[in-house]
């Protein structure tokens, strides 16, 4: 029975938190790795994107809120998920119309395009603070929880409760969605392999016939695509403010780069990687301890490594062991 | 027009419009703008030094500042009695354990061969190493933490004279200036061990990353810095307004000069700080201009203009960038003291890597990246407009919502948005600089 418990507990506390942010930020990373691959720089823009597209995936549900318009037991910010979508993918091709295309046809060195886009990062930031606030915004709605810790207690009779709330199970399943139709579009459409082809070698795709700003094109679609979804599925899990998406930053990079920056099944793993370490490092396992030690080796204190203040720091130790000792991630880097 | 002329004018520009805002808006925020333009200018100084001579991509500006701050408090504080004998030693211990746990760990990792052996010592380690430091450390926190909480509860710092006389010992805070560089320094040379081999946007990402750590750890650990409970009552190289007020002589004279004590005496300190600082630029920026124009300097260029072919003439770059690295990171620890010292507080909570490290980046770029004259002017430019786009924003917002009704609502929300326009500006502004004038204002040479 206490084995049980303690795996019952495990999975609340460490497994499913794991898996959902883990799966978010997959979803940030591959956003991250595809700017890299296809156009060449590190996208510090990244995390303001993910708060422009979720703002209006915001906006548009409350608007529906107000308008009555729901999904019954799921929450109306999947109803809104394609507005937000649409605004983010104009907002993001109306930057590289205006600021990064010129770069692009100068063909100036990745480091300039980094600082380049360190402003477009102010622009989008103010442009999202200035329209719904620097506070929280929260705007979940439906039923909170699948299982609840109480009824699953009922159910089964065990001390401990395993509560699996609807956004979990939301982010696991949009970000499986998500992941297999990228994958098919990479591997299995003209366009995607086209998009490989470009990431590879752009001369040899150039000599091929490859438009190269239809490339960038769908690239840019594809990433505020992907920002718009890790964002409102961060959001709906947690709570939404512009900082907090800006300090997102730090574990996406870490994500993409400990998969091997440019690779997308890298970046994939690269999420679950620190998403796992961050909780396991931050978290107080004496509850799960207490089940499986025997009672005269119980710990006295929360057995917690670090405080959650440290998560950070967790993700940036890990990024600098792999760079360190595999530059190249743990899959190798740069091909889409 | 020579280069003279022009800069120049540039510079008489920018003060000019710091003293129209006196004008405006009293001389006391003029007085701030400058304080704190100078020490913009100092920050972009130390970056100009890492990217412009040696393309160095450091985006982890806070954290130098913040280390700075530290060193402020830590020189300039007097020891907080019975802290010490509580757990001090305890947390030295740790403190100690833990750099020999790593030093052990590098150790064992150079000299054991290649393979599983290696890597299950070099665990073996870390991991007892971590548990020992933390058994030794949590503890002896505790005790310190206890002492006095509402008050103090830290270590304290190196101030020499007791806590009921410590603000009268003034000139230990300009002691505190270099020390918060030598800090900044020490966190620099360990980051660039790490990661300045590495790409340049990995260097990017990795010195964001240690900014995020160093504010972390400046807000958790209660022992070192009281953490969020900020520390207040710095003591200060100038004299204290109330002192002022009350001398007889200083009353006098303001009054002579058509101030009344209170304002006159606020100005009179914001003046004596200006001059402290201006003088620490004015070496800073010789200092610079040497190490520009030196064959040093000249090697930084050429390391940065072809790293290959700088290699292949025998130079070696990673040390040169290690130094450069270092160099840069000081100054902005220097800022960082300078700035906490002003503030008369250590308040981590207030550090934002928007505010402290993308800023002084849109300064270098806006001023001239390689150019050190540059960056002086572009700290103070972008200080002012930082300052002044939340009163304009607010101006401009109040004529667009002229015409709407009281209680619209859209006009309630452009109003209180005025304040997030500064973002947006500076984006604007860095964006703008890049596409059409990328050498920015005064370019290099």
């Amino acid at each position: 029975m206490d084995f049980l418990n303690a795996i019952v507990a495990l999975a609340n506390y460490v497994l499913i938190p794991g898996i959902a942010y883990g799966s978010q930020l997959a979803i940030g990373a591959l956003g991250v790795t595809l700017v890299y691959g296809i156009l060449r720089f590190s996208n510090f823009a990244h995390g303001d994107t993910m708060a422009f597209g979720t703002m209006i995936v915001i906006l548009v549900t409350w608007w529906m809120q107000g308008a009555g318009i729901s999904l019954g037991p799921v929450p109306t910010a999947l109803l809104a998920l394609p507005f937000g979508i649409v605004g983010c993918i104009v907002l993001v091709l109306v930057t590289d119309r205006t600021v990064y295309k010129f770069y692009r046809e100068q063909k100036a060195k990745p480091v300039i395009l980094v600082i380049v886009s360190m402003g477009v990062m102010f622009v989008m930031n103010g442009i999202t603070r200035f329209i719904i606030g620097p506070d929280d915004q929260s705007f979940a709605d439906g039923p909170r929880f699948v299982i609840s810790a109480r009824d699953f207690k009922e159910m089964t009779g065990l001390e401990e409760g395993l509560g699996i709330r609807t956004t979990q199970v939301i982010t696991v399943l949009t970000a499986i969605v998500v992941v297999a139709l990228l994958f098919w579009f990479l591997n299995k459409t003209r366009a995607g392999k086209s998009m490989r082809a470009y990431s590879d070698n752009e001369d040899l795709a150039l000599l091929s016939g490859i438009n190269p700003e239809r490339v960038v094109m769908m690239t840019w679609i594809i990433v505020a695509t992907l920002a718009t979804i890790a964002g409102t599925l961060y959001g709906l899990d947690k709570t939404f403010k512009p900082f907090t998406y800006f300090q997102l930053l730090l574990p996406i990079f870490a994500s993409a780069v400990v998969g091997g920056i440019g690779n997308p099944l890298g970046a994939i793993a690269g999420g679950f990687v620190i998403a796992f370490s961050e909780v396991t490092i931050t978290y107080a396992w004496k509850k799960i301890l207490v089940y499986v030690m025997p009672e005269s080796l119980e710990p006295s204190g929360l057995v917690q490594l670090m405080s959650t203040d440290y998560k950070f720091a967790v993700s940036f130790v890990i990024l600098l062991i792999v760079l360190l000792f595999k530059p190249t991630g743990l899959f190798k880097g740069q091909t889409i | 027009m020579t280069d003279t002329v022009k800069n120049t004018l540039l510079f008489v520009v920018v003060f000019t419009l710091i003293i129209i805002s006196g004008f405006f808006q009293g001389w006391n925020n003029a007085m701030f703008t400058l304080n704190m333009g100078i020490i913009s200018a100092i920050m972009a100084l130390g970056v100009n030094l890492q990217w412009g001579y040696a393309g160095l991509f450091n985006v982890g500006i806070m954290g130098f500042v913040a280390l700075g701050g530290l060193a402020a408090v830590l020189v300039g504080m007097p020891a907080t009695p019975g802290a010490f004998s509580a757990g001090g030693v305890g947390v030295v211990l740790a403190l100690l354990l833990g750099v020999g746990t790593v030093v052990a760990a590098a150790f064992t990792y150079k000299r054991m061969l290649k393979g599983r052996n290696r890597n299950l010592v070099v665990t073996v380690i870390l991991v007892f190493g971590f548990f020992a430091f933390r058994a030794l450390l949590d503890p002896n926190v505790a005790l310190i933490e206890a002492v006095n909480p509402a008050a103090t509860g830290y270590l304290g710092g190196l101030n020499p004279y007791s806590v009921e006389t410590y603000r009268e010992n003034r000139w230990i805070m300009l002691i505190a200036w270099p020390i918060g560089g030598m800090f900044a320094a020490g966190a620099a040379w360990l980051i660039g061990k790490a990661a300045l081999g590495l790409r340049s946007d990995y260097l990017a990402i990795a010195t964001l990353g240690i900014a995020e750590i160093i504010i972390a750890i400046m807000k958790n650990e209660d022992w070192l810095s009281r953490g969020v409970k900020n520390v207040n009552a710095l003591p200060r190289p100038v004299p204290f307004e109330v002192d002022l007020q009350s001398s007889a002589a200083f009353v006098e004279r303001a009054a002579a000069l058509g101030f009344d004590p209170v304002e006159g005496s606020t100005i009179f300190v914001k003046l004596l700080y200006a001059l402290l600082f201006a003088a620490v630029l004015g070496i800073l920026f010789w200092l610079s201009q040497r190490a520009l124009n030196s064959p040093w300097g000249r090697m930084l260029r050429a390391i940065r203009d072809n790293e290959v072919a700088a290699e292949a003439m025998g130079k070696d770059v990673t040390a040169r960038h290690l130094q450069v690295f270092i160099l840069g990171s000081a100054i902005c620890g220097i800022a960082g003291a300078m700035m906490t010292t002003l503030d008369g507080q250590l308040t981590p909570g207030t550090y934002q890597p928007l505010r402290f490290t993308f800023l002084i980046w849109v300064m270098v770029i806006v001023g001239g990246s390689g150019s050190n004259l540059g960056s002086i002017l572009g700290g103070f430019l972008i200080w002012f407009l930082w300052v002044q786009v939340e009163p304009i924003g607010l101006f401009i917002m109040d004529i667009i919502t002229s015409g709407m009704a009281e209680d619209s609502w859209l006009r309630a929300h452009l109003i209180d948005s005025a304040a997030q326009m500064r973002l947006m500006t500076m984006g604007v502004i860095m964006i703008l600089v890049l596409r059409f004038s990328p050498r920015g204002l005064i370019p290099e040479k």
